[in-house]
């Protein structure tokens, strides 16, 4: 007889299927940063009001620390390690860094996180509409400015009308070749210099 | 935390009532999870829990439907899912506009209408608004179903009717007929991600500057969400005018029972909670505005 204290999770994770062996009560939170050690989704409150774990569910945004791991069975999560497009950051992640959308960096992976699921929905990216859609990510750091900025600008960079009418003069990304150093894998921390002209 | 505790995860309401029929002891329901996970990562109750029932998945309990003026929501409707729902906007637009007020998208795409009231919180958003919408809950378990009207499911704080094998399967809502208007208003900290402090919702319908079929339903000032029957009495039937504001503030006033924590005092809810029906009874006298039904 199996052993009910533990379940066999499978689950696809930034498109990989993985399997581990956790308690079925485990939050989601926690299997993916201990049992799959994808540390980039952060706990922040526990209790679903800073959105710092958040990931997408099945094409969903959910707060991973309010999601059990029996939940997740068979399910597809993305986390912030799965915004990588080929290895690099991809625009959005660009334009965080680019617009200095990020400071001490504890929401920025949620704040991507939810931004990307935005992004994905297709709709206007009007500074509303990038609010509500944050709404549950709290930054105490960057007063939110520059976070609906960017990610305006990685709307208008995806949907192929170039940089956003949001970028501050001298601060736009090129159409390609990303934001300088902060193409490698350090690029997550968000604290990468941007384009020339950085006030 | 929990590490021992099994989850059953069942699929259909068949699953789900088979393990109720063995009543496992300390069996806890989990729908979405946005509350009981919040509690749980709290340490709030742990002892209690032997067993989970995870019936997140159960799609005969995730829908919405208008059928001979009846909505009828599924438990585990979510707040996304009210939200978008045609026959919800239809029929009751103001529990569709109260989901996009609860919690932020995370919470909406996961929070159920089932858990809410299941929850049985007296700051639930909905519950408010399927009180005084005069919802029917249905419940059902392996020995049948039952219906109760929905001021009748909150017995005290935090306890609802519900029995051991029991699950809440969903509500039935009479919808809004022509001239007839459900109007609320939650007052948090602000408009975004925030638990209300004081809430109140009135269902009427307007017709030669009277009222008639007036329910009112207020939240967060009593161990549960609160039908105000001695408001009721003085609204019903009588002419919209500023002397029947203040006979409405006074019974209402007079029958909540708020009381101080850390959100806002027993007296600035009552204050508050006079106040806002007032409005919403000023409304109803004006023509319908956006943001609220007609």
């Amino acid at each position: 007889m199996p052993d009910p204290a533990r379940m066999e999770l499978s689950l696809t994770v930034n498109g990989e299927r993985r399997t581990v062996s956790v308690a079925p009560m485990a939050r989601l939170l926690d299997v993916l940063r201990e049992a799959l050690g994808l540390t980039g989704t952060k706990e922040g409150c526990g209790e679903g009001e800073c959105g710092a774990c958040a990931v997408i569910l099945d094409g969903e945004l959910v707060n991973s620390c309010l999601v059990v791991a029996a939940q997740a069975r068979g399910a597809a999560v993305t986390t912030v390690e799965g915004l990588l497009a080929d290895g690099e950051p991809g625009a959005l992640q660009r334009a965080f860094v680019a617009h200095g959308a990020a400071q001490c960096g504890i929401c920025t992976p949620g704040m991507l996180v939810a931004a990307r699921c935005f992004l994905d929905g297709g709709a206007p990216a009007t500074g509303e509409a990038v609010r509500e859609a944050i709404a549950g990510n709290l930054c105490r750091c960057t007063g939110y400015v520059k976070i609906v900025e960017a990610i305006q600008d990685a709307a208008g960079m995806e949907g192929g009308a170039g940089g956003g009418a949001a970028v501050p003069e001298g601060r736009a990304l090129a159409a390609s070749g990303g934001a300088g150093s902060g193409g490698g894998s350090g690029g997550g921390d968000g604290l990468g210099p941007p384009a020339a002209g950085r006030p | 935390m929990l590490s021992c505790v099994p989850v059953t995860s069942v699929s259909s309401l068949a699953e789900a009532f088979a393990l109720l029929a063995d009543r496992p002891r300390g069996l806890r329901v989990l729908a979405g999870g946005t509350d009981f996970l919040a509690q749980v990562n709290a340490g709030v109750g742990l002892e209690r829990i032997g067993h989970v029932l995870d019936i997140s998945r159960v799609g005969e309990l995730r829908f919405t439907r208008l059928s001979g003026g009846l909505l009828a929501a599924g438990a585990l409707a979510t707040f996304t899912d009210l939200a978008r729902s045609a026959p919800v906007r239809q029929a009751l637009p103001a529990l569709a506009q109260v989901a996009r007020e609860i919690g932020a998208r995370a919470i909406q795409n996961r929070g159920t209408l089932g858990g809410n009231a299941c929850n049985a919180s007296p700051a639930g958003d909905t519950l408010p608004i399927l009180v005084a919408a005069g919802a029917t809950f249905v419940l059902g378990g392996p020995r049948g179903e039952r219906r109760l009207p929905a001021e009748e499911f909150f017995l005290a704080y935090r306890k609802t009717a519900l029995a051991a094998d029991e699950l809440l399967l969903r509500a039935e809502i009479p919808a809004l007929a022509p001239g007839e208007r459900l109007a609320y208003r939650k007052v948090g900290t602000r408009a975004a991600q925030s638990i209300a402090r004081a809430f109140v919702a009135v269902r009427a319908a307007a017709a030669g500057g009277r009222c008639s079929g007036v329910r009112i339903a207020a939240g967060c000032v009593a161990p549960v969400p609160m039908r105000c029957r001695a408001a009721e009495a003085a609204v019903e039937g009588r002419a919209l005018e500023p002397a029947l504001f203040e006979a409405a503030r006074g019974a209402i006033e007079g029958e909540i029972r708020p009381i101080t924590d850390l959100r806002a005092t027993a007296e600035w809810r009552r204050r508050v909670t006079g106040n806002v029906l007032v409005r919403l009874l000023e409304g109803l006298a004006g023509p319908p505005r956006s943001g609220e039904d007609s």
